[in-house]
């Protein structure tokens, strides 16, 4: 790692201070993508602030419009054991539970994950197919409006996700197939029926990062059953490849993917 | 340069390190604790696995300064007394290991996951919570094994 200045913010308003006064700052939080990224000397900040004392970034919570709050600084364990969370969107504990392993639950966190964006997280998926609203130090975010590619977000230098607010769904489920090595997803997909329609978000295999799969939300609209999905594809030159799974690979697995999340909706399912 | 303060093993400790310190590296090299092994250096292994306030966490990936003012366990504090852990009677009981390299932070994520499980635990949750330790010897029928043992064993000390 190259040398950086440690710092340790009061309050969410001094973090976004030291940010600014610092002349290349980056945020930490779980740390278990920053601190890789930084052994492999694949970023040099100056000004290192650490947001993980901060207890306005703690805590899970439902919202007086009823949807559920989890705040930046909650780590995946906590959501995936809270009793709020398991009982109104069951599948996203079950999907924080799915991240990483054990010690990395322990400490890896949901603004962590949402504002870093990497394209084979599991949260992205779930804040863009419950149609959640990304709330930052500055302003609130429709999902659809936050993820904009490959580690890209609309956040601002110095951004802080301050939450993310999940509506509750009428019913969702997840379907993911691991890279045995890093344990990320190879492909995953979130199914969700909102107020707000039907949602299949897709992370792990488009080349854009995190993506709705519109094709498969009109035939799913119109027939929420596997079936309805037979006669769609995906294209093969949208998807990521590399050496774990070719392009077209990736784009067979996504459509079985979203075939079992549509037929075992309320379960999460994990291949590995 | 930052000054590092934290209780560890039930000492308060506290060293002058460059601000990057990662927590491993103050166990190991400032503090001397040579037990917490560094295998991948990159979050899969889980041989540098500790306990930070109780909770399991692979210390290559949490910095010094982030332990500030916390309570680390590392696996030279985990004995009482002179007295084995029950998790480290059981590694020994089931030959929980072979070469050794991976042991220390199997037995720290082992002690871990029984004093946190609540309900019946089987082979089959063990390896799933036990997913983030590699051994590249045992093929780990042992080191579940060990773990089943000492959480009855636990769970029995506890229900009598």
């Amino acid at each position: 790692m190259y040398p950086f200045i440690y710092r340790r913010p009061a309050s969410v308003a001094d973090a976004v201070r030291q940010f600014e006064a610092g002349d290349d700052s980056s945020y930490i939080s779980g740390g278990h993508t920053l601190l890789p990224t930084l052994k492999a000397r694949l970023a040099a900040p100056t000004d290192m602030i650490d947001l993980t004392a901060l207890p306005e970034l703690k805590g899970i919570e439902e919202t007086d419009e009823g949807r559920i709050l989890i705040r930046g600084g909650t780590v995946h364990a906590d959501v995936a054991a809270s009793a709020l969370v398991r009982e109104k969107i069951p599948v996203l504990a079950g999907l924080a539970g799915s991240i990483g392993d054990r010690h990395v639950r322990h400490r890896g966190t949901i603004g962590g994950s949402v504002a870093n964006n990497d394209p084979a997280a599991d949260y992205p998926s779930a804040v863009l197919a419950l149609d959640g609203i990304v709330v930052t130090d500055r302003r609130r975010v429709a999902a659809d409006d936050y993820f904009t590619g490959l580690y890209e977000t609309c956040r601002e230098p110095g951004e802080i996700v301050i939450g993310v607010e999940f509506p509750v769904p009428l019913s969702a489920g997840y379907a993911k197939f691991r890279n045995l090595a890093s344990r990320y997803a190879l492909a995953a997909c979130f199914v969700a029926r909102t107020t707000s329609g039907i949602r299949v978000a897709v992370t792990g295999a488009y080349n854009t990062g995190v993506t709705r799969t519109a094709a498969f939300e009109a035939a799913l609209a119109g027939d929420f059953s596997a079936e309805a999905l037979d006669a769609l594809d995906i294209d093969p030159e949208d998807m990521l490849s590399d050496p774990a799974a070719t392009g077209a690979y990736r784009a067979n697995l996504v459509k079985i993917l979203a075939r079992r999340a549509v037929a075992h909706q309320g379960e999460v399912l994990i291949y590995k | 340069m930052i000054t590092v303060s934290m209780m560890v093993n039930g000492d308060a400790v506290s060293r002058d390190v460059e601000d990057e310190t990662l927590l491993v590296d103050y166990l190991r090299e400032a503090l001397g604790l040579t037990g917490t092994h560094v295998g991948c250096d990159t979050t899969q292994c889980g041989c540098c696995t500790i306990h930070l306030d109780g909770i399991s966490a692979k210390s290559c990936t949490v910095l010094a300064a982030q332990a500030e003012g916390r309570a680390v366990t590392t696996i030279e504090g985990l004995a009482q007394d002179g007295k084995l852990h029950p998790m480290q009677e059981a590694f020994r009981d089931c030959h929980g290991l072979q070469c050794g390299f991976c042991t220390p932070g199997q037995i720290m994520a082992g002690a871990e996951l029984i004093r946190t499980w609540e309900g019946p635990l089987d082979e089959h949750q063990v390896r799933d919570e036990m997913e983030g330790n590699l051994c590249r010897c045992t093929g780990y029928h042992n080191i579940v094994k060990a773990i089943l043992q000492a959480h009855a064993e636990t769970r029995a000390t506890v229900d009598a």
